[in-house]
């Protein structure tokens, strides 16, 4: 531990940290993205996934496999064929009926064979309900660690994999290894990874695997399937341009200031962890890293304090403009511009204004 | 029907400071409470309990203190709380929390029954990991419903439970069998205001504790941060921007000056979201 900053906090320290891998695992090598498909859509978080495995590989020098599971048909066989545009160098492909809905039964046992017949030495997936119920299982399977909901995965000089997430409730960032179990596993939330370009790629080579399951030793039914209604889903973590409000508006009437923001500039709105807690919004709307990350264009924050927890969530924003009444306020540290003013009074005036320069009317003048 | 429900004391992160100067956490006066997202899980226990029949068993992990929040518990009508605590657990990962707390509830089976059901919150507010629930699931074989927004049926006779799970793009509506592990979303309940002889009841009632031992642990390596395969190697605060951001005094301007600022920086934005706003 010679190399700890002098930040270190009470948790570290205290492991053993020497890496002793035991033999039966030195024959775990390549790393692996599992690809989350559900209904036959790939979520996109498989893809950024794809891009941050694939720096790893490249470091490591090894392969990238995608790991394909879902029923038999079209969708997982495109599913397979675009991991190899997202880089995939091989893809395993586990194609059973019995996986057309996710059940944790059926999807442990496709994942959990796969990964003792051909050994990873490094599993990703996303952050998603799908893939925290199914990582929490595969790892406890596995009796090998799990990090959740990373901010940033790199490999050390020995080849081990450094998984940073936010710790204490988002107020510090902390280094994670397994050194001594394989798989390495780590989830990754929606949008924390950029999305890799796509290279138009032939097929490669894909190794199929049974998943050796019938009906009936599967308990779980799935009954029905409701899906959201598009009114219903809020686009947060993928819109190209969000306004945010934290407590710094002080009242929840006040929260509808940020919402005529964002409807005028054709934005999704947003809110820092603490109005969730106060029941001032709903948590579908909650930025940070117990909520959505997101990456826009244009990230509008006002009266948020700009906490690590918020931060991680917001990071990957082309433009941050943060709003707030306090010249200190850490938001201050990561915004890319500060506007130091009380966001109650300048959030209406910069929809008035944005609302005058946007219209079509004004675009015509503009263009003449 | 027995029913056991896991909670965890947890530190009010809301609360949690940074020192300034050192970067480490400031735990001093920093209050703990029950991880909101438990309560959830209790207060649909509890729900299952008064309609059904049986007992609620609320078990929690972690230092002698944590006796505060099963007193809590106990006011709110759990049946019974069990404070597992001993030093061998202190520095658990996930995996080595879930040996514990599985050995646990084997335990408590014996003494009190096998539980039909078993209940989390969906994640920590401390360690957000969700990993807990499914794991301890894995670990006594239990069935699992996870992110769980309601619960529509249960039949202790077919021994059936029917729950909306919460996916990605809408509502799974899952049938399972018990025992089953259950992971119940936010805001799907509101916790009950406990009676007041429950009040009574909680401030003398017998808190069962166990250490390693008593729980029945058989293998002290699997505990604690030992039982641990990962490791936290490094604990850090994020450094600032190297470019400090522009500031502006918007007090002073007006917001078309801020907004010429915003698109003098961007070039490009202007007419990206004149596109976005027609599209409203």
């Amino acid at each position: 531990m010679s190399t700890a900053p002098k930040t270190t906090a009470p948790a570290a320290g205290r492991a053993a940290t020497k890496k002793e891998l035991p033999e039966h695992f030195k024959a775990y090598k390549h790393v692996w993205v599992f690809i989350e498909q559900e209904r036959g859509q790939v979520h996109p978080v498989s893809w950024e996934l794809m891009g941050a495995g694939r720096k790893l590989a490249d470091k490591l020098k090894v392969d990238l496999a995608a790991v394909v599971v879902g029923p038999e048909g079209e969708a997982t066989q495109s599913a397979a064929a675009e991991s190899f545009c997202y880089g995939a160098d091989l893809v395993y492909m586990i194609a059973d009926n019995l996986l057309a809905d996710y059940r944790n039964e059926s999807y442990t046992k496709a994942l959990t064979d796969v990964v003792n017949t051909y050994k990873p030495e490094i599993l990703l997936l996303g952050a998603t309900t799908l893939g925290r119920d199914l990582a929490g299982s595969v790892a406890t399977t596995l009796l090998t660690g799990l990090t959740a909901d990373c901010t940033e995965l790199d490999v050390d000089a020995d080849g081990s994999l450094a998984a940073t997430r936010p710790t204490f409730g988002g107020s510090l960032l902390c280094t994670i290894y397994t050194l001594n179990y394989r798989p390495q596993m780590a989830t990754v939330r929606p949008r924390v990874m950029p999305m890799p370009e796509r290279s138009a790629r032939p097929v490669g080579r894909v190794v199929s695997h049974p998943l050796g399951l019938v009906e009936d030793d599967i308990v779980t039914k799935v009954l029905s399937f409701l899906p959201d209604r598009d009114s219903a889903k809020s686009n947060l973590a993928y819109a190209d341009v969000v306004v945010a409000g934290g407590l710094g508006l002080g009242s929840p009437e006040n929260f509808q200031l940020v919402r005529q923001l964002a409807t005028v500039l054709g934005a999704e709105y947003g809110c820092s962890r603490p109005l969730v807690q106060k029941g001032w919004v709903t948590s579908d709307r909650q930025i940070g890293q117990t909520g959505k990350t997101i990456r826009p264009k244009l990230y509008i924050a006002a009266g948020i304090s700009g906490a690590i927890q918020h931060r991680v969530g917001v990071e990957g924003a082309d433009l941050i403009v943060a709003i707030n009444a306090d010249r200190n306020a850490p938001i201050f540290d990561f915004a890319h511009m500060g506007i130091v003013a009380d966001a109650i009074r300048l959030l209406p005036a910069l929809t008035a204004a944005f609302r005058a320069r946007l219209s079509p009317h004004s675009r015509d003048r503009i263009a003449s | 029907m027995h029913i056991v429900v896991c909670i965890k004391q947890v530190p009010d992160s809301a609360q949690i400071r940074v020192h300034p100067v050192t970067n480490t956490i400031m735990r001093q006066g920093v209050p703990t409470i029950i991880n909101p997202y438990d309560l959830f899980a209790l207060e649909a226990a509890l729900e299952l309990r008064d309609q059904f029949g049986g007992e609620v068993t609320v078990l929690t992990m972690g230092p002698p203190s944590a006796e505060d929040s099963l007193r809590k518990v106990l006011t709110f009508g759990a049946d019974r709380a069990v404070l597992l605590t001993d030093r061998f657990f202190a520095g658990a990962d996930t995996l080595a929390t879930t040996y514990a707390l599985a050995t646990a509830i084997r335990k408590i089976s014996t003494e009190f029954g096998a539980p039909d059901l078993v209940f989390t919150g969906k994640q920590t507010i401390d360690g957000d990991t969700a990993q807990v629930g499914p794991g301890i699931a894995k670990r006594l074989g239990l069935l699992q419903l996870t992110y769980v927004a309601k619960i529509s049926a249960l039949d202790l006779q077919a021994r059936t439970i029917d729950a909306e799970r919460r996916s990605e793009g809408g509502v799974q509506i899952l049938r399972t069998k018990l025992p089953c592990l259950v992971t119940m979303l936010e805001a799907t309940n509101q916790i009950r205001r406990g009676a007041m002889a429950d009040a009574l009841r909680a401030a003398r009632a017998p808190i069962v504790k166990w250490s390693a031992q008593d729980a029945g642990v058989e293998d002290i390596s699997k505990c604690g941060l030992r039982g641990s395969p990962t490791i936290v190697k490094r604990v850090f605060a994020p450094a600032a921007r190297s470019e400090k951001a522009e500031l502006i005094e918007g007090g002073e301007q007006p917001a078309e000056a801020v907004i010429d600022a915003i698109f003098k920086r961007q070039p490009g934005l202007e007419t990206e979201l004149a596109a976005l706003a027609r599209g409203y």
